[in-house]
């Protein structure tokens, strides 16, 4: 499996985000997850311009074996969604922390994108952790 | 604590992921179950089914007792070295589980079972049969699946034999091997049978000729791509073959044949069927689940699906879904709180690799 690149923070419920030189933050998930979700069928994303809350769902990954919610752990706003995933919905399992990029967010006025988020080698553990 | 197969180090050498299945630690699929899929239409794929049980009855009156033990009647079988697909019923009607049986000779047959209900089966068998009928389940004997249109020239190289040229649901036997021209993929194919010491030997001779290794998930889009039932979850002891898309495999024709289920059935064909089970399909790109409820055009409950899931062939999602009668469509489920129209259709969804579906 490959391991977490460390420039990107990462959240508890496996997405991962990275600061763009613009002020936005990339959104995906990590490879443990495109993992244990098996296949990925389609990608649906909210409509660009949608406000979200911290903690609130941005999209939903359908897998052969479940739906699932990607969450933004900061308040955000969506400006927009990787394209490419909606014709190639596989991308996201080959390339979780490149291509496969899901969508790309911009925090809230006031929000604190860093909160809360684990480095690389913390997100690491965690999941040695969980397989304990 | 779950079985495995003798074919579990060699998944593992091929980097599977597990699932429990019937008891079972198999293999769900080896990377991708997607294209796998893919490639047991295209070419051909080799699936482990060791799991599955293998039940020998043979000796005085075999013949006799399994038309009077299965729903369709072995009569039906021409000759030696054919095979029948049939449901085993409870007095009730109720499906206990379908099976293949094989006839080796009058009163030879061998039949193969699901995983989940082999003990089950072979205590019901056992219970019923006389006493001149000896059974034997064959835990020695390990099965493989080799599926797909490139199977035939496959199987020619890495084992040729007498099961060269087969008929679809015919058989041969040479020594230890046993070669069945079935499956359940919906393509061409071959189950083997062969002592289970010999199994990973036989699975790497049919690798190594370019079949490629397929698991679980893959297997379960391509039956029902294929329009064929699951045991235990498209059907169960709570539902008849009648209402299980499974009408055309119980045989009435012998009035005089009084087979175990046909007096429950009788009465529920006179009575009218109460459900039915139909192939449902959407219009776009998505993945319906097990267990998903079936509403009509005014939001009532109408069924649930059996079995649901993405068909790679098609690209859409589909499944089947178990419908009170009469039907009255238009039908949708809802997807994320969206209500998405199902096309309701004569199964199967696709047969040799292509669309075979029509509107029902």
């Amino acid at each position: 499996m490959n391991s977490p690149p460390s420039d990107r923070r990462y959240t508890r419920t496996h997405e991962w985000l990275r600061a763009e030189n613009d002020g936005t933050y990339l959104l995906g998930i990590t490879d443990h997850a495109q993992s244990a979700l098996g296949d990925v069928v389609f990608v649906e994303v909210k409509p660009a311009g949608t406000t979200v809350e911290a903690g609130g769902s941005v999209a939903v990954v359908e897998s052969v074996k479940a739906a699932s919610d990607v969450y933004t752990p900061f308040a955000a706003e969506i400006v927009a969604a990787n394209a490419d995933l909606a014709q190639r919905p596989e991308v996201l399992n080959q390339d979780p922390y490149g291509d496969g990029w899901i969508l790309r967010l911009k925090p809230a006025d006031g929000s604190d994108p860093g909160a809360g988020l684990l480095d690389a080698s913390s997100y690491s553990r965690s999941l040695e952790d969980a397989h304990d | 604590m779950s079985e495995r197969t003798p074919l579990y180090d060699l998944h593992r050498e091929l980097g599977a992921r597990f699932v429990d299945f019937g008891g079972y630690e198999m293999p769900l699929h080896y990377g991708s179950q997607i294209e796998e899929h893919h490639e047991v239409r295209r070419a051909a794929g080799l699936f482990d089914v060791a799991h599955m049980g293998i039940l020998d009855l043979e000796g005085p009156g075999t013949a006799a007792f399994l038309r009077r033990l299965l729903a369709n009647d072995v009569a039906r079988i021409e000759r030696d070295g054919r095979a029948l697909y049939s449901c085993l019923l409870a007095e009730d009607g109720g499906v206990l589980d379908d099976l293949i049986a094989y006839r080796r000779g009058e009163d030879r047959y061998r039949l193969v079972v699901n995983a989940a209900t082999k003990s089950k089966d072979e205590a019901w068998i056992r219970a019923h049969a006389p006493a001149s009928v000896r059974i034997t389940r064959r835990d020695d004997l390990g099965l493989l699946a080799l599926q797909g249109p490139a199977s035939p020239t496959l199987l020619r190289r890495a084992l040729p034999g007498p099961w060269d040229g087969l008929r679809p649901f015919a058989f041969a036997e040479e020594r230890d091997l046993f070669v069945a021209r079935t499956g359940y993929t919906g393509e061409d194919g071959f189950e083997i049978a062969v002592e289970a010491s010999a199994l990973e030997g036989l699975a790497r001779r049919l690798l190594a000729a370019g079949a490629r290794p397929t698991g679980l998930g893959a297997r379960d889009t391509l039956r029902l791509e294929a329009g064929l039932n699951l045991s235990g979850q498209d059907m169960d002891p709570g539902v008849s073959p009648l209402e299980s898309n499974l009408g055309w495999t119980v045989s009435f024709d012998d009035p005089e044949r009084d087979f175990i289920g046909r007096t429950a059935l009788a009465e529920e064909k006179r009575a009218g069927l109460c459900r039915r089970l139909v192939g449902v399909l959407l219009g776009r790109r998505a993945v319906l689940r097990h267990d998903q409820e079936v509403l009509d055009e005014r939001g009532r409950p109408a069924g649930r699906l059996t079995s649901g899931g993405y068909g790679p062939s098609l690209d859409r999602g589909l499944g089947f879904a178990r419908l009170d009668e009469p039907l009255r469509g238009p039908y949708h489920v809802l997807l994320h709180g969206r209500a998405e129209p199902l096309e309701l259709v004569r199964l199967p969804f696709v047969r040799r690799g292509q669309p075979a579906y029509r509107p029902l």
